[in-house]
């Protein structure tokens, strides 16, 4: 393992993806022992502080620390994210893996299924799961884990539809192991760099999807802080106080990048070809 | 080659006149006006609905009431022109205009005045506001342009109720299709209506009184507060009676083109509690809420500083008002002892409901971060106004919640049964019922002192602030409000300069 990550860290985009991300899970991990101020505790007198030495970020309209509410929604944002990944992987991997090895009438069904949740734009429908099922941190991790299904889904039928014909799984069959057995045994193995890169990407649309609830009103609810709520509340005041719509912007931005850098630079380690390619 | 040089000596004539043609339209003043309001009315019918947006499309400007409200509050004629009142204060006879016609053509005289009093006032009516009419003993017409109302009792305000915009004259014929084509006796006529999107009116050509400058006024409906505000700069809306956005104030003022104008409105915002719901049934629960509640500091993070403190439910502005900002000063030990006493040393959990505005969704958060101090830990739920009105207001399935009361002079509301803070003091009922009975300035203004003091003592409420109207429009025009006095954007003196 530490022969792949010094490997890897020679790929320019992992190392700064990496660097970045690791930067970003620090600060959400050290929020919950440790804030510069109290997210929760509101001093009207201090508000709309430019960034300075006493608030390295600014306050809000409400004197709340930008520093500390950063720290925090990184916390939410990652979580929301991470769960949603978590239930698309859970969920869309056996079912994509299930479709593959039955094949015929439920390969169709599923798969149709699967259709039918990506017809719909994934953020309008967490729109949708959220307005029936009331605003909220959960609701959100539900409305996007929804869409990461398909997702992960295709993908995994995708891959094993490739790996079933493969010799190695033909050995596998021909020694007397039933389809289940092999599934696991032999093809999710062989198609975890495919889902490891996929979980990276659909981690970064994640918190884009929990910053667009959240701006919409529908995601993490007060008094906890999260980065799409921070930039909604800082529409109005952009002209007077612009640092409360940088500073959230810019870390949604940050995040998004690390990640997007991580899972590409992970899809050029993974995959000796593309390796090979640039060599 | 022959055509070319006609279309090039074509062009050139038209490049030569087009400045003129602009000139043209740019020496008469504009005779239309785009008002943005923050809240759509379900329908267009005051007779039928508590909603203030509703007021604020129709009132003074599609319907008219027998008197009216001033931009100063104060009692004018309006479709009666005049009145007089027996020596005993029950007898009103009100001397009609001639020549009144609805919109539809039909005359108005004193008939449809009979119906549309006791229209509102019967058994089944949906009229939001009942008591208003609850002192009339009967209705009668005297003649063609003669009404005469035969009251109870004494009532010292009955003019100023007339004036309401749920007292308005509709027609027979034409008052169950008022909800969607209102139709009036006002200066105003109705144009259309795109649903969520704005309510177009034009101007009646056969309108009794004196005529409007305006030929035009749309109303555009715009819930979110930024988009209000690049509306406002990319002059598509011409003017907020209440704009939504406090803490653009600054930024709007320093802009040449709009004139911001901060007036008072009638408007208590308070954290409405259920008096019944336990444990806000124990008055030490609420008074510990009204000890820890930090209201300049509301009115700073809400409002930007536009507000006045209050201690009771009542304007400050009106002469009346007791200042009992100090009976429950903040303090945050008195607030924890008074929970201890009432049973809750360590605080407890409850729910705040919060609907859409501004200063309902962030006084809330402030609220809640104050009375978590006290060890009251709210849970924010934010609600819109379809979900809030039947849930909270009508159901009253709520813990807290904060809204606004528009209404003029509504402290009358703590005495109806049934309201939704589940409020019932046997001591302000009689205070209230006492009031409707006096017509003495003096003893008036000494009942109404009284009735703020017991709502206050019994703490009903968190009592927040008096919601400032914070009025911006484009600075050539004319004639809008300065203040609410009641819940109106009376358009009929409004016009543009130039």
């Amino acid at each position: 393992m530490t022969g792949f990550f010094q490997t890897a860290m020679r790929n320019r985009s992992f190392a700064t993806g990496f660097v970045i991300t690791a930067m970003v899970v620090l600060m959400a991990a050290v929020s919950f022992l440790w804030t510069p101020y109290d997210v929760t505790d509101l001093d009207i007198s201090a508000k709309l502080k430019a960034p300075g030495w006493s608030h390295w970020f600014g306050t809000d309209h409400f004197g709340r620390d930008i520093f500390s509410m950063i720290m925090v929604g990184a916390r939410n944002s990652i979580a929301v994210a991470l769960v949603a990944v978590i239930i698309g992987v859970g969920i869309g991997v056996p079912v994509g893996c299930w479709a593959s090895a039955r094949g015929g009438l439920l390969d169709e069904a599923l798969m149709r299924g699967n259709d039918v949740i990506f017809a719909f734009p994934a953020l309008l429908s967490a729109v949708m799961i959220t307005a029936i099922f009331g605003p909220g941190a959960i609701n959100a991790i539900i409305a996007i884990g929804i869409f990461n299904i398909p997702v992960f889904a295709r993908l995994a039928r995708g891959a094993a539809l490739s790996l079933w014909p493969r010799d190695f799984i033909m050995a596998a069959r021909a020694a007397g192991k039933n389809k289940t057995r092999i599934t696991i045994e032999h093809i999710v193995p062989n198609m975890a760099n495919l889902l490891i890169v996929q979980a990276t990407i659909a981690f970064a649309l994640g918190i884009i999807q929990e910053a667009g609830l959240a701006y919409v009103g529908l995601g993490t609810q007060p008094p906890l802080p999260s980065w799409g709520k921070m930039l909604n509340e800082a529409q109005t005041m952009m002209s007077f106080a612009p640092h409360m719509a940088i500073i959230p912007g810019l870390a949604i931005v940050i995040t998004v990048v690390g990640l997007n850098l991580l899972g590409d630079g992970l899809r050029d380690v993974l995959d000796p070809r593309l390796v090979r390619k640039r060599d | 080659m022959k055509t070319m040089k006609k279309l090039f000596a074509a062009a050139l004539v038209t490049t030569a006149l087009a400045p003129l043609v602009l000139a043209g339209q740019a020496i008469a003043a504009k005779t239309s006006l785009v008002m943005g309001m923050a809240l759509e009315p379900p329908h267009l019918d005051p007779t039928a609905g508590a909603p203030a947006a509703i007021d604020e499309v129709v009132y003074a400007n599609v319907f008219e009431g027998l008197t009216r409200i001033g931009s100063k509050g104060e009692v004018l004629p309006a479709l009666a022109k005049s009145w007089e009142i027996s020596a005993d204060g029950k007898t009103y006879t009100f001397n009609l205009h001639h020549g009144v016609k609805f919109h539809d053509g039909s005359t108005f005289d004193a008939e449809d005045a009979k119906f549309s009093l006791d229209r509102a006032r019967a058994e089944g009516s949906t009229n939001a506001q009942k008591a208003l009419f609850a002192g009339i003993d009967s209705v009668t017409v005297k003649d063609a342009n003669t009404l005469v109302v035969q009251l109870k009792t004494p009532a010292g305000n009955f003019l100023f109720n007339m004036g309401w915009g749920d007292a308005i004259m509709v027609a027979p014929e034409t008052a169950e299709g008022n909800k969607v084509n209102p139709v009036g006796t006002g200066p105003f006529k109705f144009g259309s209506w795109v649903k969520g999107a704005s309510v177009n009116l034009v101007k009646n050509g056969d309108y009794w009184g004196t005529p409007i400058a305006l030929e035009k006024a749309t109303f555009r409906f715009i819930s979110d507060p930024a988009a209000s505000l690049s509306a406002m700069l990319a002059g598509d809306v011409d003017a907020f009676a209440n704009f939504p956005a406090p803490e653009t104030m600054p930024q709007l003022r320093a802009d040449p083109r709009f004139k911001v104008v901060i007036g008072s409105t009638e408007g208590e915002t308070i954290l409405s509690t259920n008096n019944t719901k336990p444990p806000f049934n124990d008055v030490r629960v609420r008074r510990a809420i009204a000890h820890a509640l930090d209201r300049q500091a509301i009115i700073d993070g809400a409002m930007f500083g536009l507000g006045t403190p209050i201690g009771t439910h009542f304007a400050p502005h009106h002469p009346a008002y007791v200042n009992l900002v100090d009976q429950y000063p903040m303090d945050l030990e008195a607030a924890k002892k008074l929970l201890a006493d009432a049973g809750h040393p360590n605080g407890f959990k409850a729910t705040l409901k919060l609907p859409p505005p501004t200063y309902a969704r962030r006084g809330g958060e402030i609220v809640a971060a104050q009375l978590r101090k006290i060890g009251i830990d709210l849970e924010i739920i934010p609600v819109e106004w379809g979900v809030w009105v039947p849930e909270v207001f009508k159901a009253k399935d709520y813990d807290l919640t904060i809204v606004s009361h528009t209404e003029p002079m509504d402290i009358g509301i703590y005495s109806r049964d049934a309201y939704y803070f589940n409020y019932s003091s046997d001591a302000f009922n009689a205070t209230i019922a006492k009031l409707n009975e006096t017509t003495g300035e003096a003893e008036r203004y000494a009942l109404m002192a009284q009735a703020q003091k017991i709502i206050s003592q019994d703490a009903v409420n968190g009592f927040m602030f008096q919601f400032a109207k914070a009025g911006v429009w484009n600075a050539k025009v004319n004639g809008l409000w300065e203040n609410s006095p009641v819940q109106a954007n009376d358009l009929t003196g409004v016009s543009w300069s130039d």
